[in-house]
């Protein structure tokens, strides 16, 4: 929303502020103002000018010479301007005054200042202006020629100040309304909260009884079939029109609110837009067939020519007003080409009505055409507000002779808004401001407002144009606006204490994300949603369960599409990026959620499943990554051994580089090389390494509860065994034996070799381990620790390991 | 005897300072002090010694002894203390030479400031829980009053799975799901991942984070909400931080207001950075409203209390002074590496 300040001075006589004044006290009162330009910030000293004579320049055929009277003196100014002529009245910008830009519209930062100087050798003391460089153009000063100075009315005053003429010494305000301040998308509105703001009166124009002694129901009648979309319907008739240009006041203040003036009944409807917040529409009479109005819902398939031009679907949903043959406007959105006025109108329905703003909003999309007017109506307008502006605009067609207003006017008011009453409770305010703020002080400020109370019952009377006011916390928001947020004290809660913390699953993420930043990752962040092209990227069978993705029905387009049923495409374009960008050793962690329906399509929520995610490229190996995953599960106190199982069964990592991780006998996650295929699919070229670990699965082990165990007191002794193994049997199984068969004693194994070559046996690979026994209460006896070794040997040798002596 | 003892002292005396090794001085204490040393020796020959002379003998035997001993003690000192000077002379190393430094990864910029953000309401004594970022219509809007046709529900701004099901839009229905739970006293804050559907650009992601906070009790009141929301930012921002609060409208708050703070890089006076305003607009705030209490089920007239929400990506790029707002998501090495 923007207003003119002059104008909302005018309704506000009392109100003397500066723009910046202004704009920091609306915004503390709940108006905010975005940002304001005063029009004439790069004008200065520019008058209105009479050129008395005009001769040629002696050295240069395109510039004359112009003696201007500039009021106080008569000057001479050079120009090369082919507009100019003896007697034409002109803006003038005196010796060091400024102007906004150039006459190419270009706009200047500061404006450019203008000094006398001398033109080809004669002397010229000032400039003569265009629209254009004065910081406006054409379209708001049509009456501006194409190319050359602007050239003023006859009968302006000479010496006066031409900024003021034009209508430029105003500034623009522009304000963020809130959608529930339907009333504030008005001058009116904005007038109304500036003189309570500044504690000023408001004064509104009068509104006159307008109208000849006919009877507007003479020349038309009106139905409202959907009565539920359109809750009133007014209009009234104006006959023995005159085209012609609107005066300067109102040119001046549509220039000033942002819109061009074009004639007088077009210039009466936006000005009474914009004032009121009403949208207008006004239709020729002698199109209007069998002198009726129908306001009915178009009919399924139904097309339609608005006055742009365009050929428009509608449908059922969309209301249409017509007469007793066609439709001839898109109710709340645009007329008809059929019945829109030209110049030669001479008789016109001027129609206030109030549409329903759900279903504006929406026919608005259907039919892919947003108006001014819609954008009014779709707020969900006070349909009180629509014979005030009717009665409005016909006031202003009479004073500017623009025609004849037929008597009387149609209303059609199925139910009628009323304004609401609700308690003064000035206590139940204060307990929610924590102020202490006297009844008589809210009074006051309600009644600024134009919120009546009544005495008897003690009620807060809202008017309907208020229609957010519901309840006492409203009425609260009011009393603050008013009384200055600013004043309101501050406190820390009081009451009962509680105790903040995280909560466990933020708790095991934090320690997770801090392990893997010790270990060299850092953190990267990627969508939740990607292509369903990734699966395909990804390598996952056609009839994987992970491309069972949940689909985004209003996607930004395919790449954002569906959400992500696994972790690893964001993290495999990070990394990407990065090696494109010749980054190196990178290492990447991401905590993020995938999304796993329970069932497609979609009925209840969806799983949200907390992965975290690993992978790097340049240092390190698959080993590396193994030694994260078991760093980790070591700082969330899970204590048992991790296993590994290479029939992990995943697509997109290496055959012989993969494995699931388990705890427990239960997969908390996986991890692996990733397929050069898939490496190959997101443009990577190094070996890529990723790991991912399920959250929720881990979640079920985590264990903070430790208890210290003795440090050992007795020796240990350790047994190194070699072996040659089979290449298919993995060090995880030797492991296993080590583990069941150690017995009591064994406390811990470390593998010290392991070689596969010429000097071993084909198909078999020599393995070392290092194996300490020690007990913790007695020294251990050497039969002990054999009858351990040969359970273990034992066990190894019947897995076909031979043991090398 | 005598001058037997003083012959011996004074010889192992030369030998000791003439020693340059350890070596030297051991053969001395054999020689002299050993079980077949001289000094042990004329202990020995003791009992030739008359019985009335041999106190002042025993004596000066032993004062001899210990005059070796103590000799060789201070030599060995003198020795080790030369050895270990020359080994640190020998040790000298240049001290700018490159550091071997541990390679530690580096936490994403939203996380450093999420994780600020919540010791400071931890601090306070608030819970930080979650909600689901694939949520409900009805949470995401409907209790939150925003009814059916509300111009927030527009597709162009959320994101649709079906009718009842859309990606969160705020990290508002997870107030609603805490007060549903009907616990009180509340105090909570609850960050997360939301989405609209914005196209990307150096302002704007279609996918962000947000924090929300709510705190219901019997006697909260719009002043709590000032004084707590002022504490927090003066903890992030510094104590000398201002703050604004100017009157707005959230459909779930009332009143309702948008906090601005003082801007921290010129103190208020106007920079680039505040656009020249001195203040940057922070976060949305305000009462609970009364329609939200209810339909969450808890009673408008015995409690109240406010939220409020703020966007993390927007503070961090304040904090750090990111200027493109891709880059918290692009991932590139380069920039995660300066946080």
């Amino acid at each position: 929303m923007r207003t003119s300040l002059n104008w909302i001075k005018d309704l506000v006589p009392g109100l003397e502020a500066t723009p910046q004044e202004f704009m920091d006290a609306m915004t503390l009162s709940g108006s905010k103002v975005e940002f304001y330009e005063c029009m004439d910030k790069d004008l200065e000293k520019i008058v209105v000018g009479q050129i008395e004579k005009i001769e040629k320049h002696p050295d240069a055929d395109k510039l004359v010479i112009c003696q201007v009277n500039v009021g106080s003196e008569t000057i001479q100014i050079v120009t090369g301007a082919p507009n100019v002529y003896e007697g034409a009245k002109v803006p003038v910008v005196l010796d060091g005054g400024r102007v906004a830009g150039g006459h190419d519209g270009e706009k200047t930062e500061g404006g450019i200042k203008i000094k006398k100087g001398k033109l080809r050798g004669v002397e010229s003391n000032g400039m003569m202006c265009s629209i254009e460089e004065l910081g406006s153009d054409r379209n708001m000063f049509p009456d501006a020629p194409e190319y050359g100075i602007y050239i003023f009315p006859e009968d302006t005053q000479v010496g006066a100040d031409a900024v003021k003429v034009l209508g430029l010494d105003d500034a623009v305000v522009e304000y963020e309304i809130t959608s529930n301040r339907v009333d504030c998308f008005a001058v009116l509105g904005i007038a109304r909260e500036a003189a309570a703001t500044f504690k000023k009166e408001f004064v509104p124009q009068v509104v006159t009884k307008t109208g000849n002694d006919e009877d507007v129901n003479d020349y038309i009648k009106v139905s409202v079939e959907a009565t539920d979309l359109c809750p009133r319907y007014t209009a009234r008739v104006v006959k023995n029109i005159k085209i012609a240009p609107s005066p300067e006041w109102m040119q001046k203040r549509l220039r000033a609110q942002g819109i061009r003036p074009i004639n007088n009944i077009v210039d009466i409807t936006n000005y009474v837009m914009e004032e009121y917040g009403q949208p207008m529409h006004a239709y020729d009479m002698d199109t209007i067939e069998g002198h009726e109005i129908r306001v009915r819902r178009a009919n399924a398939g139904e097309t339609f020519v608005t006055l742009d031009g365009q050929e428009r679907n509608v449908d059922e949903n969309v209301l249409m007003i017509c007469d007793g043959k066609k439709a001839i406007g898109i109710a709340g959105i645009m007329g008809g080409e059929n019945s829109m006025i030209t110049d030669n109108v001479s008789t016109m329905l001027f129609e206030a009505a109030c549409f329903d703003g759900t279903n504006i909003r929406l026919s608005s999309k259907r039919v892919g055409l947003r108006t001014d007017a819609s954008g009014k109506f779709e707020k969900g307008l006070d349909p009180n507000n629509a014979m005030d502006a009717m009665d409005r605009a016909c006031q202003l067609v009479e004073e500017l002779g623009a025609g004849q207003v037929v008597g009387g006017a149609i209303d059609i008011y199925t139910k009628k808004m009323e304004g609401r009453r609700l308690p003064f409770e000035p206590d139940k305010y204060n307990h929610m401001l924590g102020t202490d703020i006297s009844p008589e002080d809210m009074l006051e400020y309600f009644k600024r407002l134009d919120l009546g109370y009544d005495e008897k019952t003690n009620e807060v009377l809202v008017p309907s144009w208020r229609q957010d006011l519901e309840s006492y916390a409203d009425l609260a928001e009011e009393v603050a606006r008013f009384y200055g947020y600013d004043r309101i004290p501050t406190s820390l809660p009081s009451g009962e204490a509680t105790t903040g913390r995280l909560s466990e699953k933020l708790k095991v993420e934090k320690i997770v994300r801090n392990v893997a930043q010790f270990c060299g990752f850092s953190q990267g962040m990627t969508y939740s949603f990607e292509s369903p092209k990734v699966f395909d990227k990804l390598l996952l069978d056609k009839d994987d369960v992970l491309r069972q993705a949940i689909v985004i029905s209003n996607p930004l387009g395919e790449d954002f599409s569906i959400m992500r049923t696994l972790p690893l495409n964001g993290m495999m374009t990070s990394l990407a990026t990065n090696a494109n960008r010749r980054n190196k050793d990178v290492r990447l962690f991401e905590m993020g959620n995938i999304y796993l329906p329970k069932q497609l399509p979609l009925t209840e929520l969806p799983e949200e499943r907390m992965q975290l995610t690993l992978g790097m490229y340049g240092e390190g190996d698959f080993f590396t990554m193994k030694g994260v995953i078991e760093e980790i599960t070591s700082q969330l106190g899970m204590d048992a051994k991790l296993t590994y199982d290479p029939a992990s069964g995943k697509n997109f990592l290496h055959p012989g580089r993969q494995a699931n991780v388990l705890y427990q006998d239960k997969v908390i996650g996986y991890l692996g090389e990733v397929h050069p295929k898939v490496c190959a699919n997101y443009g990577m070229k190094e070996r890529t390494y990723i790991a991912v670990v399920d959250m929720p699965a881990v979640m079920e082990f985590v264990s903070f509860d430790k208890k210290y165990e003795g440090i050992a007191k007795f020796p240990a002794a350790t047994r190194d065994i070699s072996m040659v193994v089979p290449k298919e049997i993995l060090v995880g199984q030797i492991e296993e034996v080590f583990e069941t068969k150690g017995g009591n004693y064994l406390e811990s194994y470390e593998l010290f070799d392991i070689y596969e070559g010429n000097q071993i046996l084909k198909g078999h690979k020599s393995v070392a381990y290092s194996l300490t026994f020690r007990a913790k209460d007695k020294n251990l006896e050497e039969e002990d620790i054999t009858a351990a070794m040969n359970r273990i040997l034992k066990a190894l040798e019947d897995m076909g390991i031979q043991l090398r002596k | 005897m005598k001058d037997k003892l003083q012959e011996i002292t004074k010889r192992a005396m030369e030998q000791i300072d003439a020693a340059e090794e350890m070596s030297a001085l051991n053969d001395v204490r054999v020689a002299v002090l050993g079980k077949k040393g001289e000094l042990t020796a004329v202990l020995k020959s003791m009992k030739d010694v008359k019985p009335e002379d041999r106190p002042a003998v025993g004596q000066l035997v032993n004062e001899t002894r210990s005059a070796i001993e103590e000799k060789l003690a201070e030599a060995k000192e003198r020795m080790e203390e030369a050895e270990l000077d020359h080994r640190l002379k020998s040790e000298v190393i240049d001290v700018t030479l490159p550091a071997k430094k541990a390679k530690i990864g580096h936490l994403h910029p939203n996380t450093n400031v999420l994780q600020e953000v919540e010791d400071i309401f931890v601090g306070m004594g608030y819970e930080v829980v979650e909600g689901p970022e694939v949520e409900y219509d009805y949470y995401n809007f409907e209790a939150l009053n925003i009814p059916a046709n509300h111009p927030a529900k527009d597709e162009q701004d959320t994101f649709y799975i079906n009718k009842d099901i859309l990606l969160r839009t705020q990290t508002s229905p997870v107030q609603v799901r805490v007060m549903e739970k009907g616990k009180l006293p509340i105090r909570m804050i609850a960050p997360g991942r939301v989405f609209r559907s914005d196209e990307v650009d150096a302002t704007h992601s279609p996918s962000f984070h947000q924090i929300e906070g709510m705190v219901i009790d019997k006697n909260i009141t719009f002043a709590d909400l000032k004084g707590t929301l002022q504490e927090f930012v003066k903890q992030l921002f510094g104590a000398d931080t201002k703050v604004k609060f100017r009157p707005h409208h959230f459909p779930f708050t009332e009143p309702s207001a948008e906090m601005d703070v003082s801007c921290f890089k010129c103190g208020g006076k106007g920079c680039r950075f505040c656009k020249g305003e001195g203040w940057i607009e922070i976060l949305g705030c305000g009462m609970v409203h009364p329609k939200v209490l209810k339909m969450s089920g808890i009673d408008p007239n015995e409690y109240q209390g406010f939220a409020f929400g703020l966007g993390l990506e927007r503070i961090t790029l304040l904090k750090y002074e990111i200027d493109d707002m891709r880059l918290l998501y692009e991932n590139d090495d380069r920039f995660l590496k300066q946080f």
